[in-house]
């Protein structure tokens, strides 16, 4: 009886072992997805970046390596145009983000003033109204009051931007805000910092990955947005995501994949310069909402 | 003891523990000195102001954030085709949004496409985070960095470059052919990420030598993935479902790049929430009955988030129960 036990034991540890050679292998369907959808498509932008496509008289098609696109894309004053105008929403729409939810954020993160969390959930509750909807309204309701994007193709865009993303900047800096050590703040003003000294030496570099993590995740999204820009500029303005979105509606896909690449390395450069940050990468895209 | 006494200052209206630390003055039990009274009365009432502040900061912010969908919401009841002009109370707009098969198709092709890619997603998801856990390093680092990939790409990206590939497929298969399952697949890309995320540090947290004890008292490794691993990750499967389905309600680039024909829309390009709403706000004013939408949208979210929040208060105190029996 014990000995059948003993083996029977035995069994299943063997199939323990087995099966934990075989735990790994349930990572496969995932690893080849990633390969699939995410790596491949990734090779071919920078592929596509390099090569241009032309036809011959037959009406084939020939594609030869080239840096036309990217000869281009830097050789043409429109394109640099669309670079700088993409940066300059993107800056302006994360400070003034910044600005209205940094005071938002602190409030909030008291816990004698805001409680249950309810306040927090009410910030994010319009997030969960399909955004082309919101975006419709914004419109509407600006066209009302006299600022649509036909005068004020400006105003309007950066408006609509910041309705957009004050949620996804207030949720990073809130909870940075709550880790923020009171103790060191008082520290500071006892030992003789005036408030603003308090602010500027203590407050804000404790609640610096918070800043960090809150400007990725405004500036990107604006650059590369595509229907609020569209929307309430009415065409006027043209962001990098209008411009991949008119170069794939026009199928270039080699300008396209110059615009694409050019934002990969913006992200890679901003990845890099906050590589010693700690961040939440689940906040990304508001997935941290939940 | 402490914490009760700090709570009970905080409640009266003479809280300093803002900026004098009143939880020491509690440990330590020192009469509170003269001086320390002279002091904290200006700031009483400049705690006061700020408080009066922060009040106000919150609400004004609040109140500008909802006036594009409070609009929507108050102007549903009315069956004007401007916002802004009020016709008088009717449900015209509810009802004729029950009859708008247009929307009623786009409707119905995004809750397909959410909750497909939602289930597909964590199925792919939480398997990739249980299996990654127990493989080698150089696989583990390797697929952590593609995970990050694509969640800091701009969703403009991942469109463009799955569209790509479609293109790059089809100029070798003769012609591109977008359906359903590139729009899929462009859903599972923008999803497949957050949900391995979020199974991920349920399983850190894990203690491994529950699942030890299972095999130890005779489950099999199968059992044991199923009866210890599952329920102790299955918080991390749920919310990486519900980010999945949030993701993919919410989405117009990639869709928008990888549709095709299929589903309810029939043999032209499928129409979800986004894009049919894009397509009429390029150039016209928001059609009436998407006020209705917009509000009918807004109510169930509010009845979800009202729900979960009474769930988890239960689930709190019930929490706080079962630790007092153990006293």
């Amino acid at each position: 009886m014990s000995l059948t036990n003993a083996e029977k034991k035995n069994r299943s540890n063997r199939l323990g072992q087995a099966f934990a050679l075989k735990r790994k292998y349930l990572a496969i369907p995932y690893a080849l997805f990633l390969v699939l959808f995410v790596i491949i498509p990734l090779l071919l932008i920078i592929g596509y970046a390099f090569t241009d496509t032309t036809y011959t008289d037959l009406g084939e098609k020939v594609t030869t390596f080239s840096f036309s696109a990217i000869v281009g894309f830097f050789t043409n004053a429109a394109k640099w145009s669309v670079l700088f105008v993409s940066l300059f929403v993107g800056i302006q729409t994360t400070i003034i983000c910044l600005l209205l939810a940094y005071p938002a954020a602190y409030f909030l993160a008291e816990k004698k003033f805001n409680v249950n969390k309810v306040l927090v959930i009410l910030f994010i509750m319009p997030m969960w109204i399909n955004f082309v909807i919101r975006t419709g309204a914004t419109r509407d309701l600006l066209t009302w009051m006299g600022l649509s994007g036909s005068t004020h193709p400006w105003g309007a865009t950066i408006i609509g931007m910041v309705y957009n993303y004050l949620p996804f900047t207030i949720l990073p800096l809130y909870t940075t805000m709550l880790k923020l050590d009171h103790s060191q703040m008082e520290a500071a003003s006892d030992l003789g910092a005036n408030p603003s000294q308090v602010f500027w030496k203590n407050v804000i570099p404790q609640s610096l990955p918070g800043i960090i993590s809150a400007c990725e995740m405004v500036f990107m999204p604006v650059m590369s947005s595509y229907v609020i820009s569209d929307t309430l500029s009415e065409g006027k303005i043209t962001l990098f995501g209008n411009y991949i979105y008119l170069a794939f509606s026009n199928s270039l896909w080699n300008e396209g994949s110059v615009m694409a690449l050019i934002m990969l390395l913006i992200i890679g450069i901003t990845m890099f310069a906050t590589r010693n940050v700690e961040k939440d990468p689940q906040g990304a895209r508001g997935a941290g909402l939940w | 003891m402490v914490n009760e006494k700090t709570d009970n200052l905080s409640k009266t209206p003479l809280d300093t523990s803002m900026n004098t630390s009143s939880s020491e003055v509690v440990v330590t039990k020192a009469p509170t000195p003269k001086q320390l009274k002279a002091a904290s009365k200006p700031r009483k009432s400049h705690l006061l102001a700020k408080q009066i502040f922060a009040q106000c900061y919150i609400w004004v912010l609040l109140i500008l954030m909802y006036l594009p969908v409070l609009l929507l919401m108050i102007y549903s009841f009315t069956n004007s085709t401007n916002l802004g002009t009020w016709n008088g109370f009717t449900f015209d707009l509810y009802v004729s949004l029950f009859h708008d098969s247009d929307v009623q198709i786009a409707v119905g092709n995004t809750v397909i496409i959410a909750v497909t890619a939602a289930l597909l997603s964590t199925v792919i998801g939480t398997l990739g985070a249980v299996g990654v856990f127990e493989s080698k390093p150089w696989f583990k680092k390797t697929l952590e960095f593609s995970t990050q990939i694509p969640v800091v790409n701009p969703e403009i990206v991942i469109a463009l470059s799955l569209i790509v590939m479609f293109v790059f497929i089809g100029s070798w298969s003769g012609g591109v052919r977008l359906s359903y399952w590139t729009l899929l697949a462009g859903h599972l890309v923008l999803c497949t990420p957050f949900v391995y995320l979020s199974v991920k540090p349920k399983l850190i947290q894990m203690d491994p030598s529950l699942y030890e004890a299972a095999l130890d008292l005779g489950c099999t490794p199968r059992q044991a993935l199923r009866k210890v691993i599952f329920p102790e990750i299955l918080p991390g499967i749920l919310g990486g479902f519900l980010i999945a389905i949030t993701l993919s309600l919410d989405d117009f680039i990639v869709t928008a790049f990888t549709r095709g024909p299929g589903l309810l829309s029939g043999n032209s390009d499928i129409e979800t929430i986004s894009t049919y709403v894009e397509g009429i706000i390029k150039k016209h004013p928001l059609p009436p009955e998407l006020r209705a939408l917009a509000t009918l949208i807004f109510v169930l979210v509010l009845a979800l988030v009202i729900g979960m929040t009474i769930y988890q208060n239960v689930k709190a105190k019930q929490g706080k129960k079962r630790k007092g029996r153990q006293y």
